[in-house]
């Protein structure tokens, strides 16, 4: 029972996480230089943007649920389970996001869902 | 595709993959090794610094960052599945490193994700916004 209730809050907050990380990196705009300079005036720009630092403490929530649940869980389990964010991220990100979605990514969504439910079982 | 961008996309897809596992593995460890986590900060606090924990942190946070400059320039519904073999690498490590016994049901599903993250992983990084 502790282990699901974790696992709720691993995957409500890493949606969340990952949906403003999503739009505030588009809004970015593509990185392209990777020298240690750029990097940092990279960081210095992002870490002032508000859906990032949101982001951010989201992760830092998923984290800390993620802590005793590997306690209390087999790896195994733990992080395919909290794949289950999976399906819910591509519906959103369609939704949302309005990315295009094609029926590839979908149906192989769709395999990595089936997947983690069978490694949950 | 540019020339850049077809390095560029392999090349992080691997960094978030390997971080992510070898950081959660660590983490794994490092926990097994801790007291119970209980309610109270200090309890998180006394396991974040035993050094397996620690290590484990510093992987994932590269992943984190990783995956944020990965999202950048690819769609989250195309990063996300195909960071998805993560989870196949880790049922593997934590069978050969952490000695988990994994069912059959377990093994099938990992080489469903495999199916899946390879079927996604056909695609092209960037699809564009829907119209």
């Amino acid at each position: 029972m502790k282990a699901w209730l974790l696992l709720a809050v691993i995957i409500g907050s890493t949606v969340t996480a990952d949906l403003l990380q999503s739009h505030e990196m588009k809004r970015h705009g593509e990185i392209h230089d990777f020298r240690p300079s750029g990097v940092g005036r990279v960081l210095a720009s992002l870490a002032r943007k508000r859906n990032l630092i949101l982001s951010i403490v989201c992760m830092a929530v998923s984290f800390f649920a993620f802590m005793p649940l590997v306690q209390v869980a087999d790896l195994s389990f733990a992080v395919p389970a909290s794949a289950g964010s999976l399906v819910i991220e591509t519906i959103l990100a369609r939704v949302i996001l309005k990315e295009r979605v094609d029926s590839r990514r979908w149906i192989g969504a769709a395999l990595v869902a089936g997947g983690v439910w069978l490694l949950a079982l | 595709m540019s020339l850049q961008l077809r390095w560029k996309t392999p090349a992080f897809a691997a960094i978030v993959v390997l971080s992510n596992v070898v950081g959660n593995l660590f983490l794994k460890w490092g926990m097994g090794h801790a007291d119970e986590i209980t309610p109270s900060p200090l309890s998180f606090i006394r396991a974040i610094f035993n050094p397996w924990v620690s290590l484990g942190i510093c992987l994932l946070i590269l992943w984190m960052l990783s995956k944020m400059f990965f999202l950048s320039w690819a769609d989250l519904s195309f990063v996300l599945p195909v960071t998805a073999f993560g989870y196949v690498l880790t049922t593997v490590f934590s069978h050969l490193f952490l000695g988990e016994h994994i069912t059959t049901a377990r093994w099938a599903g990992t080489f469903l994700i495999a199916t899946g993250s390879v079927l996604v992983g056909l695609g092209t990084p960037q699809s564009g916004k829907s119209t």
